[in-house]
């Protein structure tokens, strides 16, 4: 029970020679799949960039769980990366993708910080249920706001790079480059927070609050820290989702969305950040095939493979390759 | 101002039903059930067939009430044993969150098997609606049948609240409610109370749903709407509490009609507001005496 403190953070010679072998590998990953996506169909880069930018939600909550809690409202700052996005583009003509996905997770992020200090009071159901009122009220006036659309959202355009202009038949592959691109980047940048004095902080708020705060730790402080990290993690995927589809609606904030969030963390696990994608992939799959085969049965094909996840992988699909110290 | 009382006490009435169900779920078994929302649309397609079938049989009028009270006898005592020892009992012990989201996994699962069994057309109830009249309150003229909610929740209400302080098994109840473990050392069957406090708790949602049957029009989606509904007054109220329920359907109620009626835009929002602020001055509820953190 000793890995709590910085004192345990693994010397800094190693540590540095560890994260030099973490960044090659995010490299080569983000090099494999930005090539990859030259071969693949077009359902398919498609399909992948929708499991990267929803993946960044997750990730967002799994920050979280490290921590001890769950959001059942990133809906909300989902909602919020992708309405800043989208109001971007249509009012004020800003179209380059790279700005946009920065400009959501931004706001999601100036959204969020108001609520992280009063959140940080709240553990387990009530940390859950706050945070799903949050998200909901966010529901409930983007419904009503006509400016923004009201309940059927409005449509946004094809968004540029860096000052060119996306021909017809490359911008699906442009936009799954860059949202993989991205993803893997925040991956990355996630392993070296986890790894680093204050997210192991993180985990033995986990453990023990109470040591944490014997130790000189301040609880309050890394859970509301988390959550706004959460939040950049989830606008960043919420406006590279709605460019992805070209569209919003207020839908992005409600309840269920944020469950399915909940649902990739829960199967991913809270120790590995490739398993994140690796769970948002699977969801994808899963929804769009059987969507297309079974269109109405699909809901019972998630729950049950849910509660198998649940029931016979408890530390998620992460732990099947990390070799956990347990507890 | 009188019709938005009455609009708000009719609301609350069958928002109570539902709401208890959940909070005496929490308090008995510490799982905050999502599918309660899908076992109070269970209620209201089963109290569609029911009436419809009284209806086929060419009963009397009178006779739909009783459909729909078998109706929800009948959910209950298909479904509770089902989830609650098919499914539930693998996960206890596990941590609430956790727990939320099996739920929320057997939410999606019912959501489908009714429309498996029910198929996605909506149902109208309509025959009840008009049994028992209209009764003119001032100037405006209200149905009768939101009356009988009103009574049918007073009765709920106080049946539970006499079943869980008047009674031995009740009594058995509070104290697997207030420590499990030590309960079942005392020789009490705690899984057996789990299975009869589960088993209300889906028989309240289900008779909530059939009595709102012929007020709505019966369709997919009716779950989700009911379910962050009862979260939220379940929330205000303090999970676990019965008055805390009572008191959070009302306060909810009244919100909504006072929102529908004076602001309509801020109809969702007004309930969700109400919640997050209670949440912030008395996170443990308006009803719920907090507990000392342990160590």
């Amino acid at each position: 029970m000793a890995t709590v403190l910085p004192a345990a953070a693994p010397a800094p010679a190693i540590a540095t020679a560890a994260r030099g072998t973490t960044v090659l590998r995010a490299a080569a990953c983000c090099v494999f799949f930005v090539a990859a996506g030259v071969l693949l169909p077009k359902w398919l880069t498609f399909l992948l960039t929708m499991a990267a930018a929803n993946g960044l939600v997750s990730l967002g909550i799994v920050v979280l769980m490290r921590g001890g809690v769950v959001s059942f409202g990133q809906g909300l700052v989902f909602a919020a990366g992708g309405y800043a996005a989208a109001l971007l583009f249509n009012k004020w003509g800003f179209h380059d993708l790279l700005g946009l996905a920065l400009a959501g997770g931004v706001v999601a992020m100036l959204v969020a910080a108001p609520f992280a200090p009063l959140l940080s009071r709240y553990r387990g159901i009530f940390f859950a249920m706050l945070t799903l009122a949050l998200s909901m009220v966010a529901y409930g006036l983007l419904m009503k706001l006509q400016v923004l659309g009201g309940s059927d959202g409005f449509n946004l355009g094809r968004p540029t790079l860096l000052g060119w202009a996306l021909p017809d038949e490359r911008v699906g592959y442009v936009l799954y480059s860059v949202t993989v691109t991205v993803a893997t980047l925040m991956a990355l940048l996630a392993r070296i927070y986890f790894d680093s004095t204050r997210g192991l902080l993180t985990l033995a708020v986990r453990e023990n609050e109470l040591r944490v705060e014997y130790l000189g730790g301040s609880v309050r402080q890394a859970v509301a820290i988390n959550f706004v990290l959460a939040a950049f993690c989830g606008g960043l995927g919420g406006a590279l989702a709605a460019v992805a589809l070209g569209h919003i609606e207020p839908n992005f904030s409600f309840w269920t969305t944020s469950g399915e969030f909940v649902f990739v963390a829960i199967l991913a696990g809270w120790q590995s950040v490739v398993a994140v994608f690796v769970a948002s992939a699977i969801l994808e799959l899963v929804r769009s095939f059987s969507s297309a085969y079974f269109p109405n049965t699909w809901q019972l094909a998630l729950g049950i493979f849910l509660l198998v996840v649940i029931r016979f992988l408890p530390r998620g699909i992460g732990a099947l390759w990390v070799k956990g110290v347990a507890r | 101002m009188l019709t938005i009382l009455i609009d708000g006490l009719t609301y609350a009435s069958w928002l109570f039903i539902v709401a208890l169900g959940l909070t005496l779920v929490f308090g008995v078994l510490k799982i905050l059930n999502i599918a309660h929302g899908s076992f109070y649309a269970l209620g209201a397609y089963a109290a569609a067939s029911f009436v419809g079938w009284a209806g086929a049989m060419k009963l009397a009028p009178g006779f739909t009430l009783v459909a729909m009270l078998l109706a929800a006898v009948a959910v209950a005592a298909l479904i509770a044993p089902l989830t609650e020892r098919g499914l539930l009992r693998f996960f206890y012990g596990r941590d609430e969150v956790l727990l939320v989201l099996v739920t929320y996994a057997m939410f999606l699962m019912l959501e489908d098997v009714t429309k498996l069994v029910w198929g996605a057309t909506p149902y109208y109830v309509s025959e009840p609606y008009s049994l028992f009249g209209s009764i003119d309150v001032g100037t405006q003229t209200y149905v009768g049948y939101d009356f009988l909610l009103v009574a049918l929740a007073l009765l709920v209400g106080g049946a539970v609240w006499w079943w869980l302080n008047r009674t031995r098994q009740g009594k058995i109840t509070l104290a697997v409610i207030h420590n499990a473990e030590i309960a079942s050392s005392m020789g009490v069957n705690v899984s057996r109370v789990y299975m009869l406090a589960f088993s209300i708790g889906v028989f309240l949602a289900a008779i909530g749903g059939a009595f709102t049957a012929p007020m709505i029009s019966v369709q997919p989606g009716v779950s989700v709407g009911v379910i962050i509904l009862s979260f939220a007054v379940v929330i205000i109220g303090g999970l676990g509490s019965i008055e805390g329920a009572a008191v959070g359907a009302l306060i909810v109620g009244l919100a909504r009609s006072m929102a529908v009626h004076l602001a309509p835009v801020a109809e969702l929002f007004s309930i969700y507001m109400v919640m997050a602020v209670v949440l912030m001055f008395r996170p443990e509820g308006l009803f719920q005496r907090i507990k000392a953190r342990k160590i």
